[in-house]
């Protein structure tokens, strides 16, 4: 019912807004946040295919794709706030004890 | 080898054995082992010279237990040729260069025979007489290992079938005579007596040395043993005038060993010794190894040209008489004896001169020679010991003293002037008889006149030593046993040894030692009055002239200006020194001096500098070059490192930055 | 256009805004009530292409609870509410990339399916049930090591967060 190269170039939008927020943010928070949109540009881009090729096989996926991502946000938030306690502050730019 | 043992058959039969073959095959174990007795001196004077010190009596034991033994040994070999058997030859074989073979090996014939006997008995009363006369010596246990050494260099060469091993202990032999008569070398005078010696001798040694190449060169450089060698000479192969050549340039040696005019000069200083040291090396046997020398070679002087042999005649004759003229104006006492000792062999090369014929004389006088000039010596050596001085004039009147150093002295002296029947007469005896028989008249004058000569200067040594009044400071008294004991038995054996070449008892001297045929000796009436009446004429005038001690010498007097030329020995050695010695040691040594610092030295510090300057550039492309380019390397990996660290900016979204930016350059690339 | 088409339109270009402002709003709230909007119309999107299951859960766990996670977040670290710049320096090399990678896959869409080509899919029935089916018999294994996951994160998460006794917070 809807063409699927539609469905690919939303999805290719989310992603590539997801990019950006990846590399361009500054708090923690809202680099996951952007993960997050990319995680979902995937989902898109599996539940369009399963409607073209009528096939549910990739919804199973994306099923587990939303678990995965639910726990991988549980941890990453975890994480943030023990860097928050260590350092009062979540600008990731500030993080950055590996550098030369 | 054909010729002698077919000679040897011959005389097997006249020994009374068997026939033929058992002569020809019967040298005894001595002759058959004869390389024991070089060798036992040798082991002598190496345990002398590692545990001498360490033994009680400083070590003289062994040299008189190997020398004895030696002796006993020689006696063996002497035995079995008076058994009539016949010579040995015995060889190893050493190595070989291309066709040459060298060998080591013995040659053991009459004339070996009676040369050892000599040499070992002569060198065991100087062994036992040392013990006496060296005592307290500051060189003691050095002296014995020497004396060892000599004798058994001495007898390397009496015993050598080739001429390599000849030359070896020829020059083992003037080692130990310089080192000998240096043996005192805190003076001065004695370490230069001994350089002269020395240098003389090599002088007649490169000659020789020639002259073996010339033999070796005559068997076509295949071998250096002497009867081959010889038979290549005499086969006629070479050349007469190369024979000729050759034979003058052995008798170099000679003329340089055994102190022939013009190489004499070295013997009369070479008194610097020790007196013992005189009566074995400058007396018996050393100077004895010269006439050695061309009797075991005569082949090669048989076979040259005629005129080498008169060469050799004259040259004697020269010697003979100027020795003699010398010997009567001297003051020390050794010195007569030495030019004694040059005059009495030139009697022996004389006798050699004087061809085939000769050979038998000619050795005989060295074997009678040997054992009275060595008892003379001896017994100047007591008498020198008793009063602590070598002149004459400080002597006198010892006959009452040293009873035994006077008789015995005596009796060498006796024999030395040739009165029957001491050794000296029968010698000098043999030798006018074949003057006779070869029509040598000249040298046949010589002899007689010689023989005067020699009976004077005798007697005059006699008187002015043991008659009269002790001129001297000294208290002077017999010397001790062992120097009397070999005085006595040298005296013995100087009155016995003569009749072995006596012709009424069969002169079996004459069948030991010959070439060719076997020596007849016969008696000639007239010769032997006419050798007793010139030596008693001898005696007479000096028992005149010296009967009684005057203050000057009378000969003195009497000879006048030429008193003066005796005394400085005829001005030749000063002539060497003007001639020779100045302007080797003064011009030619400095020009060779220069030539080392500047010319020779300057090539190889040139040489050094060019290394030192190359090894400095080599130095400065190592730094800077090679190690450059290492360090520049390092470098360049230290400067990247140092610009890519950068990248770790610890920002992780830089990285992220980073990986997507190649995420999408791969894709890019993938899909393309 | 199927009447499909045109709704999904709207909730794309709604979406795609949305997207937009979470990663360049300038107050972190903000930007997490846009993520609400955006996770929304990926929901619709989901019930608009026939995956009602997805969708559900789409809306329930995304916008149920992932936001209020981010929102919890937010507020214990103290994320600064106010108009501060939340980009830092790599804001424009962000961009390039972002641009690229948007550039790239479009490119890599249309050359594989070009829209001319496209064929509208048939409508398609309800999934719930076969989904169920296929879960739970073809790929029941994934789904209890998923399950494992979860509960490993939930632990993580709570050990990770808590404070230890005695230690000076």
């Amino acid at each position: 019912m809807i063409r699927l190269p539609l469905v690919l170039v939303f999805s290719a939008l989310l992603f590539s807004a997801g990019v950006y927020g990846v590399l361009a943010r500054r708090n923690a928070v809202m680099v996951l946040m952007a993960i997050e949109l990319m995680l979902n540009a995937v989902n898109v881009n599996l539940v369009g295919f399963s409607a073209q090729l009528r096939d549910v096989g990739p919804q199973v996926f994306t099923l587990f794709v939303i678990a995965v991502a639910a726990a991988e946000v549980g941890i990453g938030l975890a994480l943030v706030i023990l860097l928050f306690r260590n350092r009062a502050s979540i600008n990731v730019d500030e993080v950055n004890l590996l550098k030369w | 080898m054909v010729d002698l043992l077919g000679i040897l058959a011959a005389e097997g039969a006249e020994a009374g054995a068997e026939g033929a073959e058992h002569a020809a095959a019967a040298a005894n174990w001595f002759a058959q082992h004869a390389w024991l007795i070089p060798l036992l001196p040798f082991a002598s004077g190496a345990m002398t010279l590692f545990f001498g010190k360490r033994t009680p009596g400083e070590g003289a034991v062994y040299g008189i237990a190997g020398v004895g033994a030696s002796f006993v040994l020689s006696l063996g070999v002497l035995l079995s040729f008076a058994q009539g058997g016949g010579a040995y030859e015995g060889t190893i074989e050493w190595f070989s260069i291309g066709p040459l073979h060298l060998e080591l090996g013995i040659l053991v014939d009459g004339l070996t025979a009676a040369m050892v006997v000599v040499v070992t008995s002569v060198s065991f009363m100087v062994h036992v007489y040392s013990l006496g006369y060296m005592r307290g010596d500051v060189r003691f246990t050095w002296f014995y290992t020497v004396l060892s050494l000599f004798t058994g260099a001495m007898l390397v060469v009496v015993v050598s079938n080739n001429v390599l091993q000849l030359l070896v202990g020829w020059e083992i032999m003037g080692v130990c005579s310089y080192l000998l008569i240096g043996h005192w070398f805190e003076e001065p005078v004695n370490s230069n007596a001994a350089i002269k010696a020395f240098l003389t001798t090599r002088i007649g040694d490169v000659p020789m040395t020639f002259g073996f190449f010339a033999l070796i060169a005559a068997t076509g450089f295949a071998t250096t043993n002497i009867v081959e060698t010889q038979e290549a000479i005499a086969s006629g192969e070479v050349t007469t005038s190369f024979v000729a050549v050759a034979a003058l340039m052995l008798f170099g040696g000679t003329i340089g060993k055994s102190a022939q005019f013009p190489l004499h000069v070295w013997l009369p200083d070479a008194m610097a010794g020790p007196t013992p040291v005189s009566a074995l090396i400058h007396a018996a046997t050393m100077v004895a190894a010269g006439v050695y020398l061309v009797g075991r070679l005569f082949e090669v002087f048989v076979a040259a040209d005629p005129v080498v042999l008169t060469i050799v005649a004259i040259v004697a004759t020269i010697t003979m008489l100027g020795a003699a003229v010398l010997a009567i104006v001297q003051d020390d006492i050794k010195r007569v004896l030495a030019y004694s000792t040059l005059s009495q062999l030139a009697y022996m090369v004389a006798g050699l001169g004087m061809g085939e014929e000769g050979f038998t004389a000619g050795f005989f006088h060295l074997f009678t020679h040997a054992f009275f000039k060595a008892l003379l010596f001896l017994c100047a050596g007591a008498v020198i010991h008793a009063v602590h001085s070598n002149y004459m004039s400080d002597m006198g009147g010892l006959r009452t003293k040293m009873p035994i150093t006077f008789w015995t002295m005596v009796i060498g002296s006796l024999a030395l002037a040739g009165i029957f029947p001491f050794a000296g007469f029968w010698s000098k005896d043999e030798l006018l008889v074949v003057a006779r028989d070869t029509n040598t008249t000249w040298l046949l004058v010589a002899f007689l006149v010689t023989a005067a000569i020699t009976a004077f200067y005798t007697t005059r040594m006699v008187l002015l030593t043991f008659f009269g009044t002790y001129q001297g400071h000294a208290e002077p008294h017999e010397a001790p046993l062992s120097m009397t004991g070999p005085l006595v038995l040298l005296a013995a054996s100087t009155s016995l040894v003569g009749f072995l070449g006596a012709p009424q008892l069969g002169a079996v001297f004459g069948q030991w030692v010959h070439i060719g045929q076997p020596h007849e000796a016969v008696f000639q009436p007239v010769m032997a009055a006419a050798g007793l009446a010139v030596a008693l004429f001898g005696i007479g005038v000096g028992w005149v002239m010296y009967r009684e001690r005057r203050v000057t010498d009378p000969l003195e007097t009497r000879l006048g200006p030429a008193w003066g030329v005796l005394q400085n020995r005829y001005y030749i050695d000063d002539l060497y020194m003007a001639a020779v010695v100045r302007p080797i040691r003064d011009q030619v040594s400095s020009a060779t001096y220069w030539t080392n610092q500047n010319v020779l030295d300057g090539l190889v510090n040139g040489a050094a500098l060019v290394a030192r300057a190359s090894s400095r550039l080599i130095i400065w492309i190592d730094r800077n070059l090679i190690d450059g380019t290492a360090n520049g390397l390092a470098q360049i990996t230290g400067t990247s490192g140092g610009l890519l660290k950068y990248l770790q900016s610890g920002n992780v979204q830089w990285y992220a930055v980073a990986l997507f930016t190649g995420v999408i350059v791969l894709a890019a690339l993938f899909i393309r | 256009m199927t009447a499909q088409e045109y709704a999904f339109l709207v909730v794309a270009t709604i979406g795609s805004i949305a997207a937009i402002a979470v990663v360049t709003a300038r107050n972190v709230v903000h930007a997490a009530l846009y993520l609400v909007v955006a996770l929304l119309s990926v929901g619709v999107t989901f019930l608009l292409l026939g995956a009602e299951f997805v969708g559900w859960v789409q809306i329930l766990i995304y916008v149920g609870a992932i936001v209020i996670l981010f929102l919890f977040g937010l507020m214990l670290t103290k994320a600064p509410i106010g108009r501060d710049t939340l980009d830092n320096q790599h804001k424009l090399l962000g961009a390039v990339v972002g641009v690229l990678v948007f550039a790239g896959l479009v490119g890599l869409i249309t050359s594989a399916y070009p829209l001319a080509d496209a064929e509208t899919p048939p409508p398609t029935p309800g999934t719930s049930e076969l989904l169920g089916r296929v879960l739970f018999e073809d790929y029941v294994l994934p789904f209890e090591a998923v399950s494992f996951l979860l509960l490993a994160a939930l632990v993580g998460a709570i050990v990770l967060a808590r404070k230890d006794d005695g230690e000076p917070s």
